[in-house]
């Protein structure tokens, strides 16, 4: 790994996280992490409790600022960009607690996700209902979710499993190459999980796919490679197999199954 | 505002709907065209008070953009009202010495102005949603009031600014002098105003300002700045409230202080509240109720405005979803066969309402006798009974009459409720029956 060869693996890293730092006040919860996804990569970040994954996703969507460290996305610095700066860039994201647009239609929570990637912006001189692009892109995105026949319901009347699903169809709607889903199994039956993680299969084809994980089932079925955050820093970045067998690793967390 | 379906709720598509959509829009067009002529309304009285249910309908309607659309709650919203007033009859005044437009597109002008005061404070009062904005609404709209009596030149101090609208370029031959013609101008742009906002509901950013609305943080998930979206919201807010300014401007010849006041500024919120906010429509039902109640009940009563208070929490309380939210509550049901059943119940719970409401109406206008205008004496003559403050028979036979109401109201609750039972039940068995 010469210095000479960094530019190419940059390149080659859709995201990439160097000694990022955050403090509350005067407790650390990210401690220098410096991580790197490969483009197409299905990554996992799993850990104990109070580790720090979802600031760390909070820090990667811009939706808390950086203590100290550097982001980059596809190449481009984006630490201190705003949320709707960083998604316009090509990241997105979903919530651990279901973040949907709940009085409007299972359809419309849709389409105003795509609004923006197909250049719509603040337009307010043409009929939403008649953009051709934007109403098949959503169509599009409701059968990738399998919701069509749940189409025209107000999403805060859907089920949870539903919510959960409209969700990551929000998440993926516009495009975005780089795709963050926070613990998108949580509080799922075995069956709804399952059924979660072929969409979740099927939705980060061709994409990169960075989630935080609690249901090790699902993570060692997804992860192309997983990282383990204990205490706000990374311990480990290792394929599946690897992972099971590293002691650090069992010691720190998977020990306490 | 959830599980709305209907023509003028926030979503649907098809064409079956966009007919009915064009339909309500021609049977309102001939309804604005055809009510001055109706009898009871075609005498002057009835003409400007048709007049000023069109300025108010265009003015909770932009206001529910704010509210409703946005979440948006402003208590200021008077300010791009009256200062789209000030600049349309400043506008006016241009016109008066010679300048050759016709008055009718004074409203345009208001609107500009309101445009331009809105772009002006809504750079600041967007930063943020919720109880932030609500605050700084409140305050720049106190900071316009007290203005309104420092600066002179343009608010013209406790007189007002006065113009007049018949010595401008005719329109057609019109000159706007007659109630009437003033009627036709007024009916002209709040349908155009209608429209314009309903079609603006519907545009991409329109949609994000319902997304906004129910989750600014998603928003900014998925690529908005909510910021810039309520800001546009805002802008558009003012734009039409500016030209209900100019059309008020028109038909008053006269825009002064209260044009910007706070009670203003409560009145859009009480329309667009009793109308209903989680309808298009809701508004302007709010704006025709609540004028009417204006012109008419002060007639009767010095207590109107407690009146129109009391209306607005019953409001809030027990229909939340204003009078749209009522009348779209009863849509599914009108065909059922228990929906007679359901009429029944409104008419048994009706008596004991009617009697509670004179009970308590005997309080009221006692109460406010003695406190307001002592010089008429204990003496009240109220409906069809003489009344006396000075005497405890009066004052018991009111609390009677109201106790008695309230408590065989609440006692009729039941058979409206069998009824709503039996008409859902109904329905829900032909739902199953056609699957």
């Amino acid at each position: 790994m010469s210095a000479g060869a960094m530019p190419n693996r940059a390149d080659a890293c859709a995201l990439s996280l160097r000694d990022v730092h955050k403090a509350f006040g005067r407790t650390e919860i990210i401690r220098g992490v410096t991580l790197d996804v490969a483009r197409g990569e299905r990554h996992a970040i799993i850990g104990p409790n109070g580790a720090g994954k979802s600031t760390l996703f909070n820090l990667i969507t811009g939706r808390i600022p950086v203590s100290r460290g550097s982001i980059v996305l596809n190449g481009r610095e984006i630490t201190g960009t705003p949320p709707f700066g960083i998604n316009r860039l090509g990241l997105s994201r979903s919530f651990q607690i279901t973040n949907i647009f709940p009085r409007m239609t299972v359809f419309e929570n849709i389409r105003c996700a795509v609004l923006w990637s197909l250049g719509y912006r603040y337009c307010f001189w043409r009929n939403v209902d008649r953009l051709r692009d934007a109403n098949e892109l959503a169509e599009k995105t409701l059968e990738e979710i399998r919701m069509t026949d749940r189409r025209d319901a107000p999403a805060g009347v859907l089920t949870y499993a539903e919510q959960r699903a409209l969700e990551i169809g929000i998440t993926i709607a516009s495009g975005a190459d780089v795709i963050l889903l926070d613990e998108p199994t949580a509080g799922m039956s075995r069956h709804e999980t399952e059924a979660a993680v072929e969409l979740i299969r099927d939705v980060s084809r061709g994409r990169t796919l960075v989630m935080v994980e609690h249901d090790m089932s699902v993570v060692f079925n997804l992860a192309d490679r997983i990282s383990v955050l204990v205490y706000g820093q990374v311990i480990a970045t290792e394929t599946p197999d690897r992972i099971r067998e590293n002691e650090a690793v069992r010691t720190a967390y998977l020990g306490t199954h | 505002m959830s599980g709305e379906a209907t023509a003028f709720s926030l979503a649907s598509t098809g064409v079956g709907s966009r007919l009915l959509r064009y339909k309500f829009w021609l049977a309102a067009a001939a309804l604005l065209i055809v009510l001055p002529h109706v009898p009871g309304l075609d005498g002057s009285f009835g003409r400007s008070l048709l007049s000023q249910m069109g300025i108010a309908a265009v003015f909770a309607l932009s206001y529910n953009l704010l509210l409703g659309h946005t979440g948006l709650l402003s208590f200021g919203h008077a300010v791009y009202f009256g200062l789209g007033g000030y600049v349309a009859i400043h506008f006016m005044k241009l016109l008066n010495a010679g300048l050759p437009v016709p008055i009718a597109v004074v409203p345009l002008v208001g609107g500009l102005g309101g445009l331009f005061f809105a772009l002006l404070f809504g750079s600041v009062t967007t930063k943020k949603g919720g109880t932030i904005f609500a605050l700084i609404t409140l305050g720049i709209g106190e900071l316009v009031y007290a203005a309104s009596f420092l600066l002179h030149g343009f608010f013209g101090g406790e007189e007002g600014i006065t113009a007049n609208r018949v010595r401008a370029l005719p329109l057609f031959g019109l000159r706007f002098g007659p109630q009437i013609q003033v009627y036709y101008l007024i009916a002209f742009w709040a349908f155009v105003a209608a429209a314009l906002l309903y079609a603006f509901t519907r545009t991409p950013v329109g949609r994000m300002c319902n997304a906004v609305r129910d989750n600014p943080e998603r928003a900014e998930f998925v690529g908005y700045n909510p910021r810039y979206v309520r800001l546009v919201a805002f802008v558009v807010a003012g734009f039409f409230a500016g030209v209900a300014g100019g059309l008020h401007a028109i038909n008053y010849e006269i825009v002064a202080a209260d044009a910007v006041g706070m009670l203003r500024s409560g009145t859009a919120l009480i329309m667009a509240y009793i109308g209903g906010i989680g309808h298009f429509i809701g508004p302007v039902l709010g704006a025709v109720v609540i004028t009417w109640l204006q012109v008419n009940l002060s007639d009767y009563t010095h207590a109107w405005l407690l009146y129109l208070g009391l209306f607005f929490m019953a409001i809030i309380l027990f229909a939340p979803g204003g009078l749209a939210g009522l009348i779209m509550m009863h849509a599914p049901i009108v065909r059922t066969r228990a929906f007679p059943r359901v009429l029944a119940g409104y008419a048994v719970a009706l008596v004991p309402a009617i009697v509670a409401a004179v009970g308590a109406s005997i309080l009221i206008e006692m109460s406010y006798q003695l406190a307001t205008h002592p010089e008429l004496g204990t003496k009240i003559r109220l409906y069809w009974m003489d009344l006396d403050a000075a005497t405890p028979w009066s004052w018991a036979g009111g609390a009677v009459l109201f106790a008695a109401g309230a408590v065989l109201f609440r006692l009729s609750w039941p058979f409206v409720a069998r009824g709503w039972q039996r008409a859902t039940a109904e329905l829900k068995q032909s739902a199953g029956g056609v699957q």
